[in-house]
């Protein structure tokens, strides 16, 4: 099922310059929005589409941008979100690198939709190279009249320039980047009011992933309706897919939404199975914030049913038995990594990430570090893991923002699923003071 | 001293005069020409970012400072902001910051060997800088580069599949100060193979 | 006009009131609890989560319920709106919760901060807390930071409620404090050596809901229990001169402003006042200063109160 929307060309010669992008048909999409369609009717195109939001969240994009306040006569802003820092996800540092034109089309189609003549790229701060890239990019697009005054000769204007993060996860939510994009702490602010009424400087804004824009031009090109013809469902479109951890061939894979899960751990297409030949153990298959799923659950649903790389699918029997699409970071654990240490890794990142602004998530996911450092380093008790699945259930749902939820998901989800692996750590914590690394109980069983 | 207790010390200000070059002014006058009139702050962060690139790869108070009275805001905002975002050091760091990925997908593929083997070889502990002042110990979390870890970035650049030999043949191009081919120049595929 | 149900109790409020100031209307038990949020201070609020209530009803034309609980302190009240509180199980339970976070790491030490018996979070861990702690790990402290001659700094027992930075930057014209770093490590600090000092810097004291900022010239002098308030007033070029003076005897210890029934002052009032004007003379007393019949000021001791009219089946008997 190889199709390729955003990563089309990815492999020609110099794709990152404007004028081999031309010459594969690249802008083509801004001539015909610009000149023959309205900007509601790329809304609607969107709409007909079903493209829903590439980040995480997958909210339909479309009826984001029906959302922005037209009304108010205040300035509209579109900021793409490429703040990448969710675990397991590379997938948006890919596209920028190799084909920053695609974003730039997208994003000039999404600010002429939306009627926002202002437009910021917010890349993480560690991305140096990227943001060289995209300014290089973006000089280009404006020598060449695709950005700046009178796009085109249609009367349209748009700015776009890049910003630089500095290095904080939260700033990928939203409302928290655009605090950062002000000039603030990236604390995240309380919804309602949600950007498209007050956003950037308190005027309607949309925040959209890198990934989301770059679909924008085909879209435009091709109709909503032929983009809705690919994928499944209500997952409309391709995804980029980064996979990561212990697999033959890491990296970032654009497939069509429905691809089955096991073909594309095992096939050479894609991640080209486990890395030295090994049994697969686990996936969280969205990157670090969503439920980790052991191999019988990631590959089958718990009805027997093929798993499926889609929004449905992969949700399917909710938090007991599914996880999340989420942002494609595919993270591929073999027989012998620990889910114990990894929990524990991931929730000391949630932890170093929190901003502190409320208390569950400021004083949470510091205690559920705490405990699962214990656990790891064989000072836990039984106890604790009941203790852990208390303080994830205490966190989630009770926060400002969602990376409450982002904390506690994969807490409680190991704990569901692996929950004898803990107690195994609980109970025996002779073996943890010589083994750090691997499956404690496969290496108690060979020795 | 117990890891729970934070010893955030108070900073003195040192009244040492800072100023950017006349071509670094401009470049930041054109950074805040980005942003809609009244809302220089929003150049807040880029402008830090260049302050500690040229003013010796860390802040201080005297250079903070500086900023807020380039972009008309209170010193406050600047040492909120400052002390919010990872990137920005409030210490002085040697000439090369290595920043090792510790988070889960490069934790898995040997992140905390690569770790554990740079401390060897620098003979420091993560957070410490050699007494040469070349190189400056982090550990940071997920850079976003899990398909090619473990992962480490020197500076603004990052070094991806590391092994254990590529730690050695890295520090001693670092040592010799010899330009390393960026990795953003080379190609996916060629980082794959 | 907007209609509004809480806790089986109705009201028509104001457009644009929220679900918070909407319960305060209707007054009692019904009112949840709030710590960092404060009416007199712009943006406050929405962060320590206690106030935390459910909507069951969005609304009279879209009834759908709003699917988390929300922060009843910034959350604007819609026609038709139906609100649980104390009668939800969930923000019963939510609630504890964030009690039990905010406790984490706050010091037990509520035997020697003046804080003791006025402070909000000693009442919200009374009323809402649990008897014993699960938390094992070692407790967060920071190092002493000094502001200056009038105000007291412990930012262990800080909650981070942000009310001080608000009141700082709505009523001074120059913050030197903020809340620095990042997550569990967040502190409010001046970052440089600096006192805190200008003419409505007191009311940081005032705004605070925990023992964090306390008056340094009323430092373990007493308790606050042992005190009698007075409500007075003077002419006052610099603020509204409207003050709680806290006698015991005829002696003047502190000057604080004005707190309802809630912690919140409405009329800030102005260093001098505060700090400087400790004697009768200075004042023009008007009567003693109504505190809430529970409170400890009041009774000199906890006392169980029975608030009529509210059915709760959940809440457990303050004794």
């Amino acid at each position: 099922m190889e199709r390729k929307i955003v990563l089309e060309h990815i492999d020609v010669e110099g794709i990152q310059h404007l004028d081999v992008y031309r010459q594969h048909g690249g802008y083509l999409s801004l001539k015909k929005a610009l000149k023959s369609m309205t900007p509601d009717e790329v809304v609607t195109e969107v709409k007909t589409a079903g493209l829903r939001g590439r980040g995480g969240a997958g909210f339909p994009t479309g009826m984001k941008w029906s959302f922005i306040d037209k009304k108010s006569g205040n300035p509209r802003y579109l900021i793409c979100n490429a703040d990448e820092s969710e675990p397991g996800t590379f997938k948006d540092r890919y596209l920028m690198q190799h084909i920053p034109h695609r974003l730039i089309e997208g994003m000039i189609c999404a600010a002429y939709a939306l009627g926002a003549n202002k437009a910021y790229i917010y890349v993480r701060g560690e991305f140096k190279a990227v943001i060289g890239i995209l300014n290089t990019a973006i000089k280009e697009a404006y020598a060449a009249g695709l950005l700046g005054k009178n796009i085109l000769g249609s009367g349209f204007d748009l700015d776009l320039h890049v910003h630089s993060g500095a290095g904080a996860y939260i700033c990928g939510e939203e409302t928290a980047l655009i605090e950062s994009l002000e000039g603030k702490r990236g604390n995240p602010r309380l919804k309602p009011p949600f950007p498209a009424i007050k956003g950037l400087y308190q005027c309607p804004t949309v925040v959209n992933n890198v990934e989301t824009l770059a679909n924008i031009g085909w879209i435009v090109n091709n109709g909503g309706e032929e983009y809705a013809k690919i994928g499944i469902g209500r997952s409309t479109g391709t995804k980029l897919i980064s996979a990561c951890g212990n697999i033959n061939k890491p990296g970032v894979y654009e497939i069509e939404l429905g691809l089955p899960v096991h073909e594309f751990i095992y096939s050479n297409d894609y991640c080209g199975g486990i890395k030295g030949g090994k049994e697969l153990k686990a996936v969280v298959p969205g990157g670090s914030s969503v439920p980790i799923l052991p191999k019988e659950l990631i590959l089958k649903t718990i009805e027997g049913v093929d798993r499926l790389m889609s929004y449905e699918s992969l949700s399917e029997g909710g938090f007991i038995s599914g996880s999340m699409l989420g942002s494609g970071g595919f993270i591929v654990f073999d027989e012998d990594a620990c889910i114990v240490r990894n929990t524990y890794n991931f929730s000391r990142f949630y932890h170093h990430e929190s901003c502190g602004q409320c208390s569950p998530c400021r004083e949470g996911t510091s205690w559920m570090e705490s405990v699962l450092h214990r656990i790891e380093n064989g000072q836990g008790k039984t106890k604790d893991i009941d203790l852990l699945v208390s303080i994830a259930s205490k966190i989630e749902g009770n926060t400002i923002c969602p990376l409450g939820d982002a904390a506690s998901w994969p807490v409680a989800a190991a704990i569901r699923h692996f929950r004898h692996e803990f107690e195994f750590h609980v109970n025996h914590p002779e073996l943890i003071k010589n083994i750090k690394h691997g499956n404690l109980e496969k290496l108690d069983v060979k020795n | 001293m117990s890891e729970k207790h934070f010893k955030h010390k108070l900073y003195v200000k040192e009244n040492k005069a800072v100023a950017f070059s006349p071509t670094t002014l401009e470049k930041i006058n054109t950074i805040i020409s980005h942003y809609p009139e009244g809302q220089q702050k929003s150049a807040l962060i880029p402008v830090l970012h260049i302050a500690q690139e040229e003013m010796g790869g860390s802040l201080n108070v005297d250079i903070m400072e500086y900023v807020a009275s380039l972009l008309s805001i209170t010193p406050i905002e600047v040492f909120e902001v400052a002390t919010f975002y990872s990137q920005f050091y409030l210490e002085p760091v040697g000439k090369y910051v290595i920043e090792v990925c510790q988070t889960g997908p490069c934790a898995i593929c040997g992140g905390e060997d690569i770790m554990a083997y740079l401390e060897e070889k620098l003979e420091i502990k993560v957070g410490e800088t050699t007494s040469d002042g070349l190189f400056s110990l982090k550990a940071v979390e997920c850079l976003g580069a899990c398909g090619s870890a473990p992962v480490m970035q020197v500076n603004t650049e990052f070094y991806e599949f590391l092994d254990l030999t590529k730690i050695d043949t890295i520090l001693a191009e670092l040592r010799s100060k010899k330009e390393l081919k960026k990795p953003e120049e080379q190609t996916w595929k060629e980082r794959l193979s | 006009m907007f209609k509004v149900t809480i806790d089986n109790q109705s009201i028509e409020v104001e457009p644009g009131t929220t679900i918070l100031q909407a319960a305060r209307k209707i007054g009692g038990e019904i009112v949840p609890p709030a710590m960092c949020y404060h009416s007199e201070l712009k943006n406050s609020g929405g962060k320590c989560r206690t106030c935390m209530v459910k909507v069951v009803q969005g609304s009279a034309n879209d009834p759908r319920p709003i699917p988390k609980l929300v922060a009843s302190c910034r959350t604007e009240v819609m026609d038709g709106m139906v609100v649980e509180n104390i009668t939800s199980p969930q923000v019963v339970d939510a609630r504890k919760a964030v009690v039990e976070f905010l406790l984490l790491n706050h010091p037990l030490d509520c035997p020697v901060c003046d804080q003791a018996g006025e402070c909000d979070l000693q009442n919200l861990s009374y009323e809402h807390g649990t008897n014993a702690t699960r938390f094992e790990e070692e407790k967060r402290t920071y190092d002493k930071v000094d502001i200056g001659n009038l105000i007291q700094f412990h930012p262990n027992r800080c909650i981070l409620c942000y009310r001080c930075i608000y009141a700082a930057d709505q009523l001074t014209d120059n913050r030197v404090h903020g809340v620095l770093y990042r997550g569990e490590k967040s502190e409010i600090s001046t970052f440089i050596h600096q006192a805190i000092e200008n003419d409505f810097s007191g009311n940081i004291i005032d705004v605070c809901p925990v023992g964090a900022l306390t008056d340094k010239t009323f430092r373990f002098k007493n308790r606050v229990w042992f005190l009698k308030p007075m409500d007075a007033h003077r002419n006052c070029p610099t603020c509204s001169g409207k003050v709680t003076l806290w006698y015991r005897g005829d002696e003047v210890y502190r000057v604080t402003g004005r707190k309802d029934v809630y912690g919140e002052v409405h009329d800030f009032i102005c260093n001098e006042c505060r700090f400087e004007k400790k004697n009768s003379n200075d004042w023009t007393i008007e009567g003693p200063r109504t505190v809430a019949p529970y409170s400890v000021i009041n009774q000199n001791h906890y006392k169980k109160v029975v608030i009529p009219s509210v059915i709760n089946p959940l809440k457990e008997t303050m004794e």
